[in-house]
């Protein structure tokens, strides 16, 4: 805690950028469930780590929620059938990234009932650590704040470490996002249960919930589900960019620095996203997978935004011509405006680290602004959260010299939030630079 | 959404601060101008000469520069109005106008643009050109003009209008001591009244320290001049300053009338804080400011002339790359280096 959070009373991120928040648009508006599309295609790498393998064929029928493929080894999830219906067949489909990866193509079953039949209740309290692990695994949940990152590996302790504290992340601090609101605010419980099934699998004995003092109502609903019990502490922060990165929220909740290229776990801290944990602790007690999220269609080229509850495979065509999408869309954006994606196709489909879908009007996307030469004005340098000089890595970047960038000036402590590139008056694209700088150096030790 | 619709795919971040350094270096201008117009009043149409002549040298030679380096004129960023105002407002209202377009053309030609333009500059092209000025011409920019002078409006100071290379005669009649100039040599000090209220000799746009101050506070609050520099100028001056006087109260004057004398003021506000020429970081900012603050105490105190600030800053500008190199910021989770 700094002198500006005693001054302000309140626990905030000192470096970073007030971003426009346009989260209005969407924030009052209860989740509501998508139509199945009726085809499905359902990649067989949506998370970090190893591919899962299709344990189906074409032609065969799939019940809403059977497993469809099985993880590939402890770095890996399984994928299940968001509806029921007929595999059409296994083939390539176009990902976000803009490369083509395999997927299962399922076509819907427009007369079905969509009741998930699939699963089994288990008792989560009888369980080991590692039996939770195993079983949150078979979920095949992953980190629902975007980044994919398999959530068992996260909680399984490594040897040696202990986990003191459960953090648990309801910032969402994207300009736009409001689905992890509206889970806060719709289904607390199952945050709250989801988090205590991760404080029993790492050992931790409690939790601390931030959210951004945006959302005060979902503080309170929080703080009520949670009722007398004092193993979980509700905090709300000053709202600021980037304090959702779990970096940032470590440090402005608990005071420690996950070290550089090091694992939250190396301080004692596990985090987990809201969302993630209301999966947990959703599909857990049932022995259930992970089919569908919460979405938030926002941005002004749509005329129904909202937050969605959408089959995972739902292909974004589907999805924008049911959320209103204009003539006037110029761009979509995986995610959110800060750190998100824009896609090159509509034949990408929803994911399991697809948090938004945003889309933008030609009026709305930012035109090639002029570039002028960097004055030293220091913004970046007095907002960077990681405590960077982007202003000697752009100088450098535009040199070609990479390896310094690393060597001297830490470009891989780079999380890429952007603030850089946000506040520039000289519209330099720095974090662009260190992207593709991170990029020539990967390929440079790879080479090697 | 149609089947033809197009999307354009581009890279995170898609917002953007609507912010940009024309719009930071326009109202850097702004700031500027009731300082002009103070000077104006003060001394007159020499005043408003100096400045339009001072204005339209620097502009004329950007421009021009950039036609032979066959570059898209980059006069529309306003940095180089800037850079012509502020010479014009360090200048002694009755400087001569063809010195003074002298120095905006070495303010702008080897000053900025020979190093590469806005951005690249090393010193404050302003001060490059006060500084050959006062090379140059070490008498007519030593010559001080009383303010308020009867026929300001109708009549300009003589030596303004001095044909090149002619010696102006009429120049030592008119000519008066700055207040620093009056308690260094003279040991007279001069009233607080006329130093708040800028009435006094002195170059055209420095003299009155609060209208400066207020004019940066403009910038401040609206975030497009940092603080951190101008804010330990300013310190660096009042403690060196109070240390000197507490030394000798008799020869060295009180820490405030230091602030507000000479041209500390605007060079604390307006010049050392030009981006380009400062340190990034944030500890190297206020290591930058101190040392200025120290060095002008140094000139005005010990050394031989009675104004400091534009060699402080000169030499702050100078040592500002190393000290960025020396104060680089320590990254969040740095580990701590481990021998080897």
């Amino acid at each position: 805690m700094g002198v500006l959070d005693l001054i302000t009373g309140k626990r905030q991120l000192w470096r970073g950028v007030h971003v426009p928040e346009f989260k209005d648009q969407t924030c009052h508006l209860p989740i509501r469930r998508m139509p199945f599309a009726p085809l499905l295609v359902v990649p067989l790498s949506q998370h970090a780590g190893n591919p899962a393998k299709a344990i189906v064929k074409a032609g065969q029928e799939v019940v809403r929620g059977e497993p469809i493929a099985e993880a590939d080894g402890f770095m890996s999830v399984p994928m299940h059938a968001p509806v029921t219906g007929k595999v059409d067949r296994i083939a390539l489909a176009p990902s976000a990234r803009g490369d083509l990866s395999p997927a299962i193509y399922i076509k819907t079953y427009a007369s079905a009932s969509q009741e998930i039949l699939y699963g089994a209740p288990q008792d989560i309290e009888t369980m080991t650590g590692e039996e939770i692990v195993r079983a949150v695994q078979a979920t095949g949940v992953v980190g629902l704040g975007g980044a994919a990152f398999p959530t068992h590996v996260k909680l399984r302790v490594p040897e040696g470490k202990h986990i003191d504290t459960v953090v648990v992340n309801g910032c969402e601090c994207e300009p736009y996002l409001t689905a992890d609101h509206r889970i806060m605010l719709e289904q607390p419980g199952k945050v709250l249960h989801g988090a205590r099934v991760a404080m029993r699998a790492v050992g931790a004995q409690r939790a601390i919930v931030g959210v951004e003092d945006n959302k005060m109502d979902a503080v309170e609903a929080l703080k009520l589900a949670n009722g007398v019990r004092s193993d979980i502490e509700i905090q709300a922060v000053a709202a600021k960019y980037p304090q959702g990165a779990e970096k940032m929220l470590v440090k402005v909740l608990l005071g420690r620095e996950i070290p550089s290229r090091g694992l939250p776990s190396e301080i004692g801290v596990g985090v987990f996203n809201v969302a993630t944990l209301a999966q947990i602790g959703d599909l857990l007690p049932n022995r259930q997978g992970l089919i569908e999220r919460v979405v938030t269609i926002s941005g002004p080229g749509v005329t129904k935004p909202g937050n969605y509850l959408m089959a995972l495979g739902t292909p974004m065509r589907f999805a924008l011509e049911f959320a209103g999408c204009t003539d006037q869309a110029a761009s979509v954006v995986l995610g959110g405006p800060m750190m998100g994606a824009a896609i090159g196709s509509f034949d990408v489909p929803i994911t399991k680290g697809v948090t938004g879908i945003l889309v933008f009007t030609h009026q709305s996307v930012n035109g090639r602004a002029h570039m002028f030469p960097c004055i030293h004005c220091a913004a970046c340098v007095d907002i960077c959260p990681m405590h960077l000089n982007p202003s000697r890595l752009g100088m450098l970047a535009r040199k070609d010299r990479y390896e310094e960038m690393e060597s001297d000036y830490h470009l891989s402590d780079c999380f890429e939030c952007g603030c850089c590139s946000y506040v520039c008056p000289s519209h330099i694209p720095l974090v662009q630079y260190f992207r593709v700088a991170k990029q020539m150096n990967r390929e440079k030790k790879a080479r090697v | 959404m149609t089947s033809t619709t197009v999307i354009q795919i581009q890279t995170s971040p898609h917002l953007h601060a609507h912010r940009s350094v024309d719009m930071i270096m326009r109202n850097v201008v702004y700031a500027l101008l009731p300082i002009c117009a103070y000077a104006v009043w003060l001394f007159g149409v020499s005043a408003l000469a100096l400045l339009i002549v001072s204005t339209g040298a620097c502009v004329l030679t950007e421009h021009i520069a950039c036609r032979i380096s066959r570059k898209e004129s980059s006069v529309g960023d306003f940095s180089v109005v800037i850079t012509g105002i502020l010479l014009g407002l360090v200048l002694p209202p009755g400087f001569p106008l063809w010195m003074a377009a002298v120095g905006g053309f070495i303010a702008v030609a080897p000053g900025k643009m020979l190093f590469g333009g806005l951005g690249f500059n090393v010193f404050n092209p302003a001060l490059v050109g006060r500084a050959f000025l006062q090379a140059a011409f070490p008498t007519a920019i030593m010559t001080y003009t009383q303010p308020l002078a009867d026929h300001r409006f109708s009549e300009f100071i003589a030596s303004t209008l001095a044909i090149p290379l002619m010696k102006a005669a009429p120049v030592a009649a008119l000519s008066s001591a700055t207040p620093l100039m009056m308690q260094k040599f003279d040991h007279v000090s001069s009233l607080m009244s006329a130093l708040l209220w800028g009435q006094h000799a002195g170059s055209a746009g420095e003299t009155c320290a609060p209208l400066v101050f207020v004019c940066g506070l403009y910038l401040i609050i609206r975030k497009m001049m940092d603080w951190r520099i101008s804010v330990s100028m300013l310190l660096g001056v009042a403690v060196f300053g109070a240390f000197f006087h507490w030394m000798n109260p008799a020869q060295y004057p009180s820490p405030l009338v230091e602030l507000l004398s000479g041209g500390l003021m605007l060079g604390a506000m307006f010049m050392a804080t030009d981006p380009v020429a400062s340190p990034v970081t944030p500890r190297g900012m206020w290591i930058y400011g101190i040392v200025m603050g120290l060095i002008t105490v140094l000139i005005r105190f010990l050394g031989g002339l009675a104004e400091g600030v534009m060699y402080a800053i000169l030499i702050g500008n100078a040592l500002s790359p190393l000290i960025d190199n020396l104060t680089q910021p320590r990254t969040y989770g740095e580990r701590k280096a481990v021998a080897p």
